[in-house]
């Protein structure tokens, strides 16, 4: 097992920038075999960390994206009832027996595995991350809480299906409602914050490592300040991205130089009428100003 | 290892150590069990448990559950592990002997009402308790029990029954309709494949019976919060009898009432005697008719009871005229936090009823951004006449 700080360079390697509290908990709940919860504002990082964690440990990702009403047929299986008809219909030609039939369309065969049967089935452990799982409602989570703990599924026509391998679970939350406590304590916890100066610089050198210092450093210096705006909806690592992917693209090479190309590609920065308002192109090229 | 081992000549070692810490923890309101205790141990043998850095991260991972918690970790680690972080020493289990440290956990314990009482479940109490003594005190001599009633006056036994009838009706008309999982239903929207296929294996693979599935109602807790202060006594007698007809109806819901503190009253109306209980609860709502504390009390709800009691099923139902002698920053904030846990929020305001009222009193301003629905109730015929707003939430 290596260390956390391996572990924190592996994800470095692989283009994401976690912080301390990050990379420890993350190693603490892989060593402990525990799910990892992430909870933060919405765009600072949090599924990323399972796709670089997929990509370091060279496994599959396993995505299941929570919403109300998520039930055992989305997110565990379901028989492939299409298929099941049609295998009766050939049946009954072929003059077969009740039983037999039965016991054919219940099989592996017509079994569709669903992200968390998938996850507990794969021959090396998979990355299972379970996104948003605050959108899920509580029978949901109380269900997870099951399965997260045994690692086991029962199909009542199959029988129990046990993990070939634990996977990496990986729980995000943006906070919309407070999970459970019973959820929480079998999680390991770690809480993603918007990134400081020094880390949104080093994240934004991965990603766009074309971007020179000069302008990485207003770039980062204007996201920085616009999120101490009173904004609606404060933009995020991932929004940084692409600001910094439009400047670069429309060769710009000082935040200050045109006011109006600034203004423009604000639309990567700020999502809301309101919050486009609320920065107004002097605003704008104040803390352009600032920035640089 | 080798560092943490070298001071266990003189003490119990690692494990009573870290059952220390998470005792340390829980008197601090983390919520941790056996377990993670446990996990916390096993944490530790993952890192370099000597390096104070290290395992600080480690167990602030395995120890805490929420945004909140993580702020008041390091403080809490310190404390324990570091002396008080006056003494920064390279490796922290050895800071020092365990008769210091102990000390230095009493000391700290003894400190940490008077520090940490904004946040923490005891330092509520502790906040309670100089209320009583102080500010309570306060506004007991000024308002001098103008009106002190007892509660058997207010209420009758007819008003009670009346009310129960009422609070079934409300209970009936706040299903939860957001379920969006379906269940087996013999008169259902979507097909149950499952069971059709299943059952179409007797006709030989024909389905000639459909079985289908329904998003069935859920039925939603009433938490209702009841305003018996002085400006409220009017109103108090239909509203105590709402709440004691509620707690009859409906099994699941939860009452209470507050002025300057607040007590929990479900308890107390469930009584199989309708007058005892009325009883019980005049003895419970001790400094009925003085002075409100709506923020305080709205904020010390949603820090305690209402983690176990409130969740994205509640309604919870405020009774109250929004005349407060807190800051209406304070409502705000226990709106919002109470909010977070996904429940509904109805106020229901006697005053409103009133020709020409403005929500101007500025508790009440502060908090109708939160509210799901702010309707006037002054007598029971007001409340029954709600079902149909109710239905619709």
């Amino acid at each position: 097992m290596r260390d956390w700080q391996t572990l924190q360079g592996d994800l470095s390697d692989h283009g994401y920038v976690a912080s301390d509290d990050l990379a420890m908990a993350l190693h603490i709940a892989m060593a402990l075999g525990r799910p990892l919860l992430l909870e933060g504002a919405a765009g600072v990082g949090k599924t990323e960390v399972a796709r670089t964690l997929a990509a370091v440990e060279d496994t599959q990702l396993i995505r299941l994206q929570c919403y109300e009403g998520l039930d055992a047929a989305q997110a565990i299986y379901e028989w492939n009832y299409q298929r099941q008809l049609l295998a009766i219909r050939a049946a009954s030609e072929d003059g077969q027996t009740g039983a037999a039939v039965e016991k054919r369309i219940f099989s592996e065969e017509f079994l569709l595995e669903r992200p968390l049967l998938k996850a507990i089935r794969q021959p090396k452990a998979p990355v299972l991350l379970i996104d948003e799982i605050d959108r899920a409602d509580e029978e949901f989570e109380a269900y997870l809480l099951e399965i997260l703990s045994d690692f086991q599924v029962t199909v009542p026509e199959l029988g129990t299906i046990t993990a070939v391998t634990r996977p990496i679970v990986i729980l995000t939350s943006n906070g919309t409602r407070d999970l459970s406590d019973a959820l929480r304590r079998r999680c390991i916890y770690a809480h993603v914050d918007y990134p400081d100066r020094a880390t949104e610089l080093a994240i934004l050198a991965k990603r766009h490592p074309g971007i020179e210092a000069r302008l990485a450093g207003q770039i980062v210096g204007f996201v920085q300040s616009i999120r101490k705006e009173e904004l609606e909806k404060t933009p995020g690592v991932a929004e940084m991205l692409d600001f910094a992917a439009a400047l670069s693209g429309l060769g710009i090479n000082d935040l200050s130089d045109d006011p109006q190309v600034l203004q423009a590609t604000l639309a990567t920065l700020l999502k809301t009428q309101a919050d486009r308002a609320a920065v107004p192109p002097e605003v704008a090229a104040r803390l352009a100003g600032r920035a640089a | 290892m080798s560092k943490v081992t070298r001071f266990a000549a003189r003490d119990p070692g690692l494990a009573p150590r870290v059952s220390g810490f998470m005792d340390h923890l829980r008197a601090h309101g983390f919520r941790l069990g056996v377990n993670e205790t446990g996990a916390a141990l096993r944490a530790l043998e993952h890192v370099r448990a000597a390096d104070p850095a290290e395992a600080r991260l480690a167990l602030k991972a395995v120890c805490t559950g929420s945004a909140d918690e993580i702020e008041r970790f390091d403080a809490l680690f310190d404390a324990y592990w570091m002396n008080e972080g006056r003494v920064r020493q390279k490796a922290a289990p050895s800071a020092g002997p365990k008769k210091h440290t102990r000390s230095t956990r009493e000391d700290r314990e003894g400190r940490s009402s008077g520090q940490g009482r904004a946040e923490q479940p005891e330092g509520g109490r502790g906040r309670g308790e100089t209320e009583a003594e102080g500010t309570g005190k306060l506004v007991a001599s000024e308002l001098r029990n103008l009106m002190k009633k007892d509660l058997r006056e207010l209420v009758s036994p007819e008003d009670v029954r009346q009310a129960e009838q009422v609070a079934r009706r409300l209970g009936q008309a706040l299903r939860d309709r957001r379920s969006r999982r379906r269940r087996a239903a013999a008169k259902g929207a979507q097909v149950d494949f499952r069971r059709t296929i299943r059952h179409s294996l007797s006709t030989g693979g024909e389905p000639m019976r459909l079985s289908r599935r329904a998003r069935p109602d859920r039925p939603m807790r009433i938490v209702a919060l009841c305003d018996v202060s002085g400006s409220m006594t009017l109103y108090a007698r239909p509203f105590l009898a709402f709440l004691s007809g509620l707690m009859r109806a409906d099994s699941a819901s939860d009452a209470y009432l507050f002025h300057t503190r607040m007590v929990r009253i479900t308890e107390a109306l469930r009584d199989d005697d309708p007058l005892r209980a009325l009883n019980r609860i005049t003895l419970l709502a001790d400094g009925f008719g003085g002075g409100s504390k709506i923020g305080a009390n709205l904020d010390q709800f949603a820090r305690t009871y209402a983690r176990n009691f409130v969740d994205g099923r509640s309604v919870v139902v405020i009774l109250s005229d929004g005349y407060d002698s807190d800051a209406p920053e304070l409502i705000d904030a226990a709106l919002r936090r109470l909010k977070r846990r996904g429940c509904r929020v109805i106020w229901l305001n006697p005053l409103k009823g009133w020709a020409g009222y403005q929500p101007v009193a500025r508790g009440m301003a502060a908090a109708l951004p939160h509210l799901d629905l702010f309707a006037a109730a002054n007598t029971l015929e007001d409340l029954a006449a709600l079902e149909t707003e109710l239905e619709r939430l």
